[in-house]
């Protein structure tokens, strides 16, 4: 695994709140919280790549391989931010090269959507970027990871770490009042023995 | 008192209208000036309806006015901000107060005015509302009921020579006609070649037609016309024209294009007369018609 | 189908504001379509309203649950059982449905999350156009199957006018002039005998506000 990287940005005396209950080395407490979410045909061959030369970039970047961009849903951004994330990157194949033909644009539209939603809770879309990082570019990707650390030293801690997430609302599921689904083999039957299928089946 | 607009229509050879719009508050003085000023030479003046949406005082009170200062009012009404009721009760009020002549319009939408929140009503459209008029001439309102004195309006409406696509202006000019319009005032023309090859696809038999002429004053004015306007085309040549004159100049040659078109149309004879817009300058009217003589 | 739009985040944060215990009701009908209040939209606003509480200090919590429909009191049902533990919900769905959810239940108050905004169809991705006015007085066999009360900015029935400027319409230079259009559709059919008549004025008696329609039980089985 690479070194981590000791460089000053600036502003790195601004205190970053070290996390709740946040695991891994002393040496980063204290320190930003960056996640990549790289695709795992380009952006993440090139950060496995870039282990591999030795490259060095800022180990505030934790890696979160996906199987192409496109199957970044807005809210899986907007909970990183949730979560205390200080600053988000996607990172998918140029256009053209995706695997899945068009994920990447899909993703760069996801992006561009969730900046919109982060400026108007009150959040630096600046915090939130896509990179088409093509699987040889191993530096590319360090330089990505650097472009993002900085960010997020410039912009100051995520003001959401000063609260917990917490459980603070989650999706219900509808109560079981609804009549229960006709099964199909009852489709276009007048009269069905329901009570007894739902004893029996 | 000035002879019946509807009389002049049917006796003179070649008519003139000027137009006016009204103020927007409640200081008229300007107005009785106005109509001494060119009462004496054209046979009626038209006061506009809340002109381009932008909200004056009403027509209807101006035209009475200047009966009073002794000139012909043409009563603008348009259908943008009254329903059916307002409109026929309004047509009856200005029968009352002495106006005869009713010029009968869509109107602009309150978009392109200075209260563009406003609810357009548009309950009828200008074929409607000359229908309208045709039924007060005949006693009945619009709901079939008898009325207590009738009207007997002489109804006038709009039409665009240069509309571009021109097939539904035509198909709407003639459902004018079959509503009662008996003249027309036409949008800005200046080119009468254009004019005529419109006068000759529509048609138009038994109304007196009155080409529009818009006084203008400087090149601009002439590019915002041919950008702004719908229907209207100043030819380049005039706008050049118009450029190549230093600035205190301009009035006195867009006066100039203005009689040499008059001179054109009286000479050609396509149509009955000319309806003058010269907005803002309604004061330069005699001098227009004494150069087109 | 309705077409509606989400307000900004700050006007309905306004209204919640005061609450420690919100519901977003979704609306898997006309809203999820047109990608207003459908099940993703409803995870998106209590997420970014989850967010506003936190950076305001405020205690707010926000549930989510999205409905097949809110316009159909039977869809509604499963709501009763929920309601009690929230202080307000925040719906989702177009007008009509905010207002059946407050009619339900109307000891909550129920704040709506979008602006409705028309009756209209699909133009394109992220795109949807106004058609219908719902004016009970369907013309549409006569104009060619173009709506000039809907597209025409005047609702001319006897159109264009003087403003239309190379088949546009005065008011927005994008937009078509619906007489234009009428006209050559139906010049291309031969049909132009079909607006040649003068249309008399429109009959706004029809439909009355608030309107209803339907039949009673009564008024079907009677002979």
């Amino acid at each position: 695994m690479a070194e981590p990287e000791r460089e000053s940005f600036p502003n790195a005396a601004r205190a970053f709140p070290a996390r709740e209950g946040a695991s891994g080395s002393d040496r980063l407490a204290g320190r930003p919280v960056v996640v990549a979410f790289a695709c795992t045909y380009c952006a993440y061959t090139a950060a496995d790549l870039a282990g591999a030369m030795r490259l060095s970039y800022p180990a505030e970047v934790r890696i979160v391989q996906v199987p192409c961009t496109g199957k970044i849903d807005i809210c899986l951004l907007l909970d990183a931010f949730e979560h205390g994330a200080d600053a988000v990157f996607v990172a998918g194949c140029n256009l053209g090269d995706c695997h899945f033909r068009e994920g990447n644009v899909h993703a760069k539209k996801e992006v561009a959507r969730c900046r919109r939603l982060l400026r108007e809770v009150g959040l630096e879309p600046e915090r939130l970027e896509f990179f088409h990082v093509p699987a040889s570019a191993a530096s590319l990707f360090a330089d990505c990871a650097r472009e993002m650390t900085k960010r997020a030293c410039s912009l100051g801690p995520n003001p959401l770490r000063a609260t917990p997430a917490g459980d603070l609302g989650k999706k219900l599921a509808l109560p079981e009042d609804l009549p229960p689904a006709i099964p199909p083999q009852d489709l276009g039957k007048l009269k069905t023995d329901r009570a007894n299928q739902q004893k029996g089946a | 008192m000035a002879p019946a607009f509807r009389d002049v229509c049917r006796q003179k050879s070649f008519i003139v209208t000027a137009e006016m719009g009204p103020p927007k508050g409640t200081d008229t003085s300007r107005l009785r000036e106005i109509v001494h000023q060119i009462g004496s030479s054209v046979d009626a003046i038209n006061v506009t309806d809340n002109q381009s949406a932008v909200m004056k005082v009403s027509s209807l009170a101006i035209c009475r006015l200047i009966l009073e200062a002794g000139g012909e009012p043409i009563l603008q009404l348009t259908c943008r901000d009254r329903n059916r009721l307002a409109l026929q009760s309004d047509l009856l009020a200005a029968w009352v107060l002495g106006i005869r002549n009713v010029l009968c319009l869509t109107g602009d939408h309150v978009r392109i005015g200075d209260h563009p929140q406003a609810k357009p009503v548009f309950d009828l459209d200008s074929v409607q509302l000359l229908q309208v008029v045709a039924n007060l001439n005949q006693g009945r309102d619009l709901a079939g009921n008898a009325l207590e004195g009738a009207t007997d309006f002489f109804p006038g409406a709009v039409v665009t020579p240069g509309a571009d696509p021109l097939g539904p202006q035509i198909l709407k000019f003639r459902k004018k006609i079959a509503a009662g319009a008996r003249f027309f005032q036409t949008q800005a023309i200046f080119d009468v070649d254009q004019l005529k090859s419109f006068l000759d696809r529509a048609q138009p038999n038994g109304v007196t037609i009155l080409a529009g002429i818009v006084l203008l004053v400087s090149p601009r004015m002439g590019q915002f016309l041919n950008e702004k306007i719908p229907g209207v085309y100043v030819p380049e040549r005039l706008i050049e024209r118009l450029a190549e004159v230093p600035k205190e100049k301009r009035l006195a040659e867009g006066i100039r294009i203005a009689a040499e078109l008059i001179r054109a149309i009286r000479d050609t004879g396509i149509c009955q007369g000319v309806h003058i817009m010269a907005i803002g300058r309604e004061e330069k009217v005699p001098e227009i018609l004494r150069l087109a003589e | 189908m309705i077409v509606a739009r989400r307000k900004p985040l700050a006007e309905i944060e306004a209204v919640v504001q005061d609450c420690t215990q919100v519901l977003v009701v979704g609306c898997g009908s006309c809203m999820a379509v047109c990608q207003a209040g459908g099940e993703k939209e409803v995870e998106i606003l209590a997420r970014q309203l989850r967010m506003r509480a936190r950076l305001a200090s405020r205690c707010q919590i926000v549930d989510e649950i999205t409905l097949p429909r809110q316009c159909d009191p039977e869809f509604l049902r499963p709501l009763a059982a929920l309601v009690d533990r929230y202080q307000a919900l925040v719906s989702m769905a177009c007008g009509a449905g905010v207002q059946l959810l407050a009619e339900q239940f109307a000891h909550r108050p129920v704040f709506p999350a979008l602006d409705t905004l028309f009756l209209g169809v699909n133009e394109g991705p992220g795109t949807w156009g106004q058609r219908c006015l719902a004016c009970g007085q369907c013309i549409l066999h006569l104009t060619a199957g173009i709506c000039p009360k809907t597209l025409c900015a005047k609702g001319l029935l006897n159109g264009p006018c003087g403003g239309t400027k190379h088949g546009k319409c005065e008011v927005n230079a994008e937009k078509t002039c619906a007489w234009a259009a009428i006209y050559n559709r139906l010049e291309k059919w031969g049909r132009l005998e079909l607006i040649g008549r003068i249309w008399p004025p429109a009959d706004w008696s029809v439909v009355d506000t608030p309107a209803r329609h339907g039949t009673s039980l009564a008024e079907e089985s009677a002979p």
